[in-house]
């Protein structure tokens, strides 16, 4: 990774800091903050799933396990809020090597991995659901107490700051993946097993460091997320509505890249609230116009789009 | 002079066998492979070859028998470990990584040894310019040749820097003319001190380039030795062109 490569990044941060001092409008900050929480939440799946081709199609098990931990630790223990992010993270990360553990040792592929995944987060969903010490069905506050020192804040612009703060990093590690011998051997397990083994690619290492890192990413997320809206259930934490739009943000803004989960969940997002706007809050209608996109993204890849004008401008431009 | 290893049995193999339910695709092979040779392993279609070369290089658990590279034992050792010991091998189905560069391609096999990027990649370039991928480096693996596709293959084993290097038929499919430029490729790999073991079925190929030849058919070992005396041989012959053929061949001499 060289400082040129990481410009882009650089620059992400200056106009997330220039929005945070200029725009004013809670509707819109709530909006960008509730984004950019997606969007690390996607970076940790894009680093799996867009690098690795492991489609989870479970990452509310370690965005949850991320959010209660926090919300856990804080609350019922009284640690304060950035060791309890922390450990959020850490025991996110551990439950990404407990499963893919399993689950790769296994052997497990493809639409077989996307099930399992799935299923560890449902049955965590339950659980959560169901003990004391998450609260259960009723969830789990945690206390208004503002200031820094809590890493809570009054004012929106301040968390907007932090989350790009935090995305930026995410981003940067994802980088320094990409750029690095286990990114290029993650890649080379995404394209063809049987090769990358062959070529001294010690495959279930390299997809059990990426699980761990994808889901200590999403449970920064998680973590992130209670921090903010200071209260989670477990069809919060846990609710397949994140690993769809985990997994969604990365495909749509193009998956393998550093910048797509950060398009991919502007363009989600963007468009839910537009529908709403527009057709009021029919439940499920933005699930129709995401299914829709999908389609799309699928049939004419966005990242592709670049390449394509060129061609044609190419095509042109040739005799 | 490159022939001349210390240990005749560089790559040993003894006994190696491998049943598929009843059926037995290869049954107690054992031949050598001297270091610092080109050694064809030949035989038939379905003879059992892929199948032994996949036993060697750790991708099927033998059923019975040994592999020694240089005296140590590592039958049934996993791909990757095996690949760091200093074997590689290449993949008769190409298996290009499409997505990829060529120049990518060729360094995932330099990320073995070197855990730089910036040196994984000179590595990349400069074992690519041998194999005369040079031109085609930027461009995705997908868009190649089956001659190029061929050579990457070998690019990305070699980059992995082996110490012996398994090749399935990397010469099939090829023209005439890729075939002639190809062969001066293999002859520099083994300059390099590359031992290399070959399941080759253009005969050509084998006659010029290989030292030693090992055929086998219906899972079995059933002629070892120079390349001239063992395509000369009845049993060889008879493997290919079917019972009594020799006898046949030899009468209309």
């Amino acid at each position: 990774m060289t400082i040129r490569e990481a410009l882009p990044i650089l620059g992400f941060l200056v106009v997330a800091v220039l929005v945070s001092l200029f725009v004013t409008s809670n509707v819109v900050l709530n909006f960008l903050v509730f984004t950019l929480i997606l969007a690390i939440a996607a970076q940790g799946w894009n680093l799996l799933g867009g690098y690795g081709g492991q489609y989870s199609f479970g990452h509310a098990a370690f965005f949850g396990m991320g959010a209660y931990v926090s919300a856990i630790l804080q609350q019922r223990f009284g640690v304060n809020a950035y060791p309890a992010v922390a450990f959020g993270m850490v025991a996110a990360a551990l439950l990404g090597y407990a499963i893919g553990a399993m689950v790769f040792r296994a052997g497990l592929r493809g639409s077989y991995f996307a099930l399992v995944t799935l299923a560890f987060a449902e049955v965590l969903r339950i659980l959560a659901n169901a003990t004391e010490i998450t609260g259960g069905a009723a969830g789990l506050l945690i206390s208004l107490n503002l200031g820094a020192g809590n890493l809570q804040f009054a004012n929106r612009s301040s968390f907007l700051i932090l989350a790009a703060v935090l995305l930026a990093l995410a981003m940067l590690m994802t980088l320094a993946v990409e750029k690095s011998r286990i990114g290029a051997q993650l890649v080379a397990v995404r394209e063809n097993e049987a090769a990358a083994a062959a070529l001294g690619v010690d495959i279930l290492a390299v997809k059990l460091r990426a699980i761990s890192l994808s889901a200590g990413l999403t449970g920064a997320a998680g973590a992130l997320y209670a921090q903010y809206f200071l209260y989670i259930d477990s069809n919060i934490a846990f609710g397949t509505w994140i690993s769809v739009e985990a997994l969604l943000a990365p495909i749509i803004g193009g998956a393998g890249t550093v910048f797509g989960p950060l398009i991919g969940a502007l363009i989600l997002q963007g468009l839910s609230e537009g529908t709403k706007m527009l057709i009021g809050k029919i439940p499920g209608v933005d699930l129709i116009i995401f299914g829709a996109l999908l389609i799309l993204v699928v049939r004419f890849p966005l990242h592709r789009i670049p390449g394509v004008i060129a061609a044609r401008w190419r095509g042109k431009g040739a005799p | 002079m490159t022939g001349q290893g210390r240990d005749p049995a560089f790559l040993a193999v003894r006994d190696l066998t491998k049943r598929f339910g009843g059926l037995t695709a290869v049954s107690d092979a054992t031949f050598d492979v001297r270091e610092g040779s080109i050694t064809g392993l030949i035989g038939p279609n379905g003879a059992g070859k892929t199948t032994l070369f996949a036993m060697i290089a750790g991708f099927e658990q033998p059923s019975a028998g040994l592999v020694l590279l240089d005296g140590e034992e590592i039958t049934g050792r996993k791909p990757h470990d095996l690949a760091k010991l200093g074997l590689a091998r290449t993949f008769q189905i190409v298996q290009p990584f499409a997505g990829l560069s060529v120049r990518e391609n060729i360094a995932v096999g330099a990320f073995l040894r070197l855990a730089k990027r910036r040196d994984a990649l000179a590595l990349a370039e400069e074992v690519g310019q041998r194999l005369g991928l040079g031109p085609q480096l930027d461009k995705p693996a997908a868009a190649l040749t089956v001659a190029g596709r061929k050579r990457l293959e070998v690019a990305r084993a070699l980059a992995t820097r082996p110490r012996i290097l398994l090749l399935d038929e990397v010469l099939a499919g090829l023209n005439p003319s890729e075939l002639r430029d190809f062969l001066p490729v293999l002859q520099d790999i083994r300059a390099g001190g590359v031992t290399i073991l070959m399941i080759e079925h253009v005969m050509q190929a084998v006659m010029s380039l290989c030292e030693y030849v090992h055929v086998i058919s219906g899972g079995r070992i059933i002629a070892s030795g120079e390349a001239a005396e063992v395509v000369g041989n009845p049993a060889v012959i008879e493997a290919y062109l079917g019972h009594g053929a020799a006898q046949r061949l030899a009468g209309h001499a």
